[in-house]
């Protein structure tokens, strides 16, 4: 690991002021910036440790929604009651994730920006190529080993898939990251490649996630985390999905669905396809089956990860016959 | 070194062998007081880190290390360019060249991952950053990734693998009932805990090694042998060691590089091994294909079985993983045909890794079996018992014991097989698919000459010394619960010094074999230390026992008397105190009468004593079955093992608790085997991208469901001088079978390659 001077911010201005460096790198939990800046792929100057900061740490709830301090730990959010009655899409996806440790180590903010889990991003000195890591310099996942590859949102350029579970329920019900000056939908904060894979986020330099707000819903509240994995535990998804619900007062006709995939694609994959297909209509397993294959559309595979064009729309309907209290 | 504090027990059957005692270094473990090799603090310590090739095959050319030496707190650079000055050590065989060379960082290339320079620094941090800027020039050559690459080839036959008897083509051919399959295993690998590395310390030309190590003695040899000096030289210290699995029975390449920077240096030396290169810097199992063809008579009488099999090996030597090591001996038949390939590819040279041979081989022929028994429309269990082998059909001997058949009953009656039923994909929950499916394993008795001291202290404690290593199976425990039961003291009077090649010599522990190996050698040598301690007490005139007329004594309850209460009975250090002895030191070891010392020194450091299942008049193996339950979700493709049932024979079990602690273990790692294992080889390059616990998936304890495991087996004096057969490694043979066959079962789908990973059954 490459020597790097460490500062202690007291202030979320400072902290900011001192993120402005190239080179320097906010350190909330750690857990995704020293894993990689001991494969080499992170290597930051300076390093600036934010988690003493006071009030980030916060979860509060009112009849509007949430607000969840970024320095929130995993874990308390996971376990946090407000949440789980309101959110249990967002409390299921993070008591899926990755292990108690590491939920206990790592924060909202944190966890929102943590990095693919692509075998060649990750291993610098053996697979130099990587457009992500290193700008024209190429794509070694191509034509390699691709299981855990996406399948939606990818470009020429980079088939990495975006692995955490906590945005893909925090995109299927509108949160928004607070950025301290601005603010920006989860969905539009997440960018797929393009051309630009080394560009994952909206977030700029000198900015930092202070909370994310979640706007409280009836689909939100009934709402359901659904991760498909080979392993039962401590393992990346293989295929999710989150899915909200609100039906109209007939119980039984689509009012509202929120539907979004993990593990799948290059960014949380909201399917405004699959909801189209079914607000208005009555569920069923047939409906729900024929919706949640329109999930798949534009999708491309690259060899090994051709099962999670099978396999997600499946997971799909399950999580909403799930919420619709059909299975 | 003592390592072990007096402790209490509070278990009835303490110190006795046989007894439930927990695990006597445990208390160590969980409070952290257990000291690995890497976590010895000397002083004046310096890091060595290793930087590996990133090419599959070719020459290095040059390797720059100009940046890396200017860098801060680096201290050394060895490159291909070092000549170390080493020769090459002797095999497991004791065979050894003259003269030749050893290049622990060679020039040629011949695999992704191979050590090639090393970078030695003032901290770690700065060694692997130093590391980082080593520039590395090679002239690339042609590469062969996997053995499915159609540039490896069809390999070479092994011929001492080659196995037949009767005509297997013909009875085949007339079989009126025959199947076919084909079956594949990945590579797969140790993960142990604890990685491979180092600490290594010179005073003149004597050196000291902290290595973990399946086997202190045979290590040993390998550094007094590569660096030219007397074998009394090295002490290689082994306490503790967080997993083996078979990867630590052998000095490797980065003990020599530590040690040499150690040497040249005048410094210690420190050097781990990081997560990814434990993957590449010795090998786990080979992949390995099988295809099986089975004749049968309508009513499932096995009439035929032809195996043809094939697994990796690297361009530089032959390691065998032998599909056919189980095929043979499980079933009665009276013709069979087996062969076994190697195909050099461009990778590490595969090592043993828990049951090698016989766990890929169970694999090919428990799917097998039950492909035939669907085939033939009869319950697998009926079909397994109907060719129930009465004695070894390719060695013609008979079984020493052979609890198979009482294994496979009752682990169908404890698992509840009589309730299942035949079809595939009758047994479902909702979405969840149940299936149950069966496989039997079997792993060979090896036995070993060994070497242990006794030393009765004035204190009435008990010693017990040997090199022998403990790596989690128990060693400690049985070693103390065997010298109490001999001296009738209870076990926590009993001191046990292992793991350091300077004490007595032991078998390795590896291939199942210490444990009856070791214990021969302990029990001789505390029952002369007791019978020289009789002899005193019975003649010394300041013995108080004199004068009862007795011929013997008695050890019990921590008391030596004369037998039927004559006369008075002295605690250990009370009969010590009298005699006026401050020690007795009883030194025995299992050899023939007569051993020269140079023979003793063979047997401890080679395996040229080892004794093969049927070198003597029987065949001896220990033998299990295990039922599996699966819950497959049938949309998705997950697969969940619900519940397990296994029962074994392996013998007398000297301490049931830590035979079924390894039983659970072996089952665990064939979970983990059966559903989730597989090195993913990058075919362009070679190398195995997936070299991290994150990606290289073990069972978590949530895919770990009830085990229950139940002991068949009866006392095996043939097998061992207490009658235990070998417990390590039986347990994973089988399962991933039963597993596997268990998804059939649920699914109708017929899984032949592993891991059974979702995509496979979706
Ligand atoms: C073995 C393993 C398994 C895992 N499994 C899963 C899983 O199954 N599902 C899952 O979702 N995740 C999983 N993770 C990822 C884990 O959730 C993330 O590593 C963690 O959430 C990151 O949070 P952190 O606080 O530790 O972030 P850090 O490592 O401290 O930071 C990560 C990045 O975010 C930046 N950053 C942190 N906080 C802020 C902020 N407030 N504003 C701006 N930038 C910030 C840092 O500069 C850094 O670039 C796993 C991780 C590991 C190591
Ligand atoms: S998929 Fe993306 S992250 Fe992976 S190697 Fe290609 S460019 Fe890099």
């Amino acid at each position: 690991m490459r020597d790097f001077s460490y500062l202690r911010a007291s202030s979320a201005g400072e902290a900011r002021q001192a993120a402005l460096q190239a080179g320097s790198t906010l350190l909330a939990g750690g857990t995704t910036l020293l894993d990689l800046a001991k494969c080499g792929v992170m290597e930051p100057e300076t390093v600036i440790d934010i988690t003493h900061l006071s009030g980030l740490g916060g979860i509060t709830l009112d009849a509007g929604g949430a607000t969840i301090g970024a320095l929130a730990k995993m874990g308390a959010v996971a376990d946090h009651a407000g949440i789980r009655a309101a959110f249990p899409a967002v409390s299921e996806s993070l008591s899926l994730a990755a292990s108690a440790q590491l939920r206990n180590m790592a924060t909202i903010g944190g966890n929102l920006l943590q990095r693919t889990r692509c075998s060649y991003f990750r291993e610098p000195d053996v697979f130099p190529a990587c457009h992500k890591r290193n700008p024209g310099s190429g794509c070694s996942a191509l034509g390699g080993v691709t299981r855990n590859h996406a399948v939606l949102g990818t470009s020429d350029a980079c088939i990495a898939t975006y692995p955490g579970d906590l945005a893909v329920a925090l995109a299927a019900f509108d949160a928004v990251v607070d950025l301290g000056g601005r603010t920006v939908s989860v969905d539009d904060f997440f960018l797929t490649p393009g051309n630009t894979p080394e560009r994952e986020t909206a977030l700029q330099r000198g900015e930092m996630i202070t909370a994310i707000t979640i706007p409280a819903s009836a689909a939100a509240k009934n709402s359901t985390y659904l991760k498909v994995r080979d392993r039962q535990s401590y393992e990346f998804a293989a295929a999710s999905a989150a899915v909200g619900l609100e039906f109209e007062a007939d119980g039984k006709t689509v009012r509202d669905i929120r539907v979004v995939l993990g593990g799948v694609a290059t960014k949380p994959w909201r399917a405004r396809n699959v909801e189209q297909a079914l607000v208005g209509k009555v569920l069923s397993a047939e409906t729900v089956e024929a919706a949640s294959r329109l999930a798949m559309e534009g999708a491309v595979s690259h060899g090994a990860n051709h099962y999670k064009i099978e396999l997600a729309p499946r997971v799909v309907a399950r999580a909403i016959l799930k919420v619709g209290g059909l299975v | 070194m003592t390592i072990m504090e007096p402790r209490k027990h509070g278990d009835a059957s303490d110190g006795t062998v046989g007894g439930r005692q927990t695990r006597f270094e445990g208390n160590l473990k969980v409070t952290g007081g257990a000291t690995y090799a890497l976590e010895y603090p000397l002083e004046d310590l310096a890091y060595a880190i290793l930087v590996q090739s990133t090419i599959p095959a070719g020459r290095v050319i040059s390797v720059d290390a100009e940046k890396a030496l200017a860098a801060p707190g680096v201290l050394m650079v060895l490159t291909p360019d070092d000549d170390m000055g080493l020769l090459v050590a002797s095999d497991w065989g004791g065979n050894r060249p003259d003269n030749q060379p050893y290049y622990p960082l060679p020039r040629q290339v011949q695999y992704n991952g191979q050590s090639i320079a090393a970078v030695v620094a003032e901290s770690r941090e700065q060694a692997v950053e130093a590391a980082r800027l080593i520039c590395i020039t090679y002239e690339k050559a042609p590469h062969v990734a996997s053995f499915n690459d159609t540039a490896a080839g069809e390999g070479k036959v092994m011929d001492n693998l080659t196995a037949g008897w009767g005509d297997a083509e013909a009875a085949l051919a007339a079989a009126p009932v025959q199947i076919e399959g084909e079956y594949s295993t990945p590579r797969e690998y140790h993960v142990a805990m604890e990685p491979h590395g180092l600490t290594v310390k010179w005073d003149g030309d004597q050196i000291t090694v902290w290595e973990p190590s399946q086997w202190s003695h045979g290590m040993a040899r390998s550094y007094s042998e590569w660096f030219g000096i007397p074998y009394e030289n090295v002490r290689l210290i082994s306490p503790f060691i967080g997993g083996g699995f078979g990867s630590k029975g052998a000095a490797l390449a980065h003990g020599a590089v530590a040690a040499f920077a150690s040497r040249k240096l005048g410094r210690p030396v420190k050097l781990a091994l990081t997560r990814p290169q434990n993957f590449t810097n010795y090998g786990g199992r080979a992949a390995t294909r099988q295809r099986i063809k089975i004749g049968a008579t309508e009513d499932g009488i096995l009439q035929a079985i032809v195996h043809r099999g094939a697994s990796e090996t690297s361009t530089y030597a032959d390691w065998p993983e032998q599909t056919g090591a189980a095929t043979p001996i499980l079933y009665r038949i009276e013709n069979f045909s087996s062969q076994h390939r190697v195909v050099p590819v461009n990778a590490v040279t595969p090592g043993a890794l828990r049951g090698p041979g016989k766990n890929p081989s169970a694999f090919g022929i428990e799917s097998a079996m039950e492909e035939l028994a669907y085939k033939l429309g009869m319950d697998p269990l009926e079909l397994r018992l109907k060719n129930y082998a009465d004695h070894d059909y390719q060695s013609g001997k008979p079984w020493s014991t052979r609890r198979l058949r009482e294994a496979l009953t009752e682990g169908a009656e404890a698992f509840g097989w009589s309730r299942r039923s035949h079809e595939p994909r009758s047994m479902r929950d909702g979405k969840t698919l149940i299936g149950w499916g069966i496989g039997c394993g079997t792993f060979p008795v090896l036995q070993a000459p060994s070497e242990a001291m006794i030393r009765i202290l004035r204190n009435g404690r008990v010693e017990v010394v040997s090199g022998a290593i403990d790596m989690g199976q128990g060693t400690y425990t049985i070693l103390a619960q065997t010298v109490a039961e001999v001296f009738g003291i209870p076990a926590d009077q009993v001191e046990v010094h292992l793991g350091d090649s300077r004490l007595p010599g032991s078998a390795i522990a590896g291939g199942s074999m210490l444990a009856g190996s070791i214990l021969g050698a302990v029990h001789k040598a505390a029952t002369a230390a007791r019978d020289e301690l009789i002899g005193l007490a019975l003649n010394d005139e300041k013995s108080p026992l004199r004068d009862t007329g007795a011929n013997t004594l008695t050890f019990s309850g921590g008391r030596v008397a004369a037998p039927r209460d004559q006369g008075p009975s002295l605690t250990l250090s009370e009969l010590m105190a009298a005699l006026g002895r401050d020690e007795i030191e009883i030194l025995r070891n299992t050899l023939p009468e007569g051993a020269t010392a140079q023979e003793q020194h063979q047997a401890w450091t080679s395996m040229v004593k080892v004794q093969g299942p049927t070198m003597g008049e029987y065949s001896m193996h220990s033998w299990c079955a295990h039922f599996a339950e699966v819950r497959v979700d049938e949309d998705f493709g997950t697969v969940r093992v619900s519940r397990i049932v296994s029962a074994f024979d392996c013998g007398r079990l000297y301490n049931p608790r830590l035979v079924e602690s390894q039983w659970r273990g072996g089952i665990i790692m064939g979970i983990g085997q059966a559903l989730l294992e597989e090195g993913l080889v990058d075919q362009r390059n070679g190398r195995t991208v997936n070299s991290n616990m994150g990606d290289y998936l073990v069972p978590t304890n949530a895919d770990v469901p009830h085990i229950e495991v139940i002991s068949v087996g009866i006392p095996d004096y043939g097998a061992s001088a207490l009658g235990g057969k070998g417990v390590g490694e039986v347990g994973i043979v089988g399962v991933a079978p039963a597993i596997a066959n268990a998804v059939f079962h649920a699914t109708g789908k017929r899984v032949r390659d592993l891991p059974i990973t979702l995509e496979k059954l979706i």
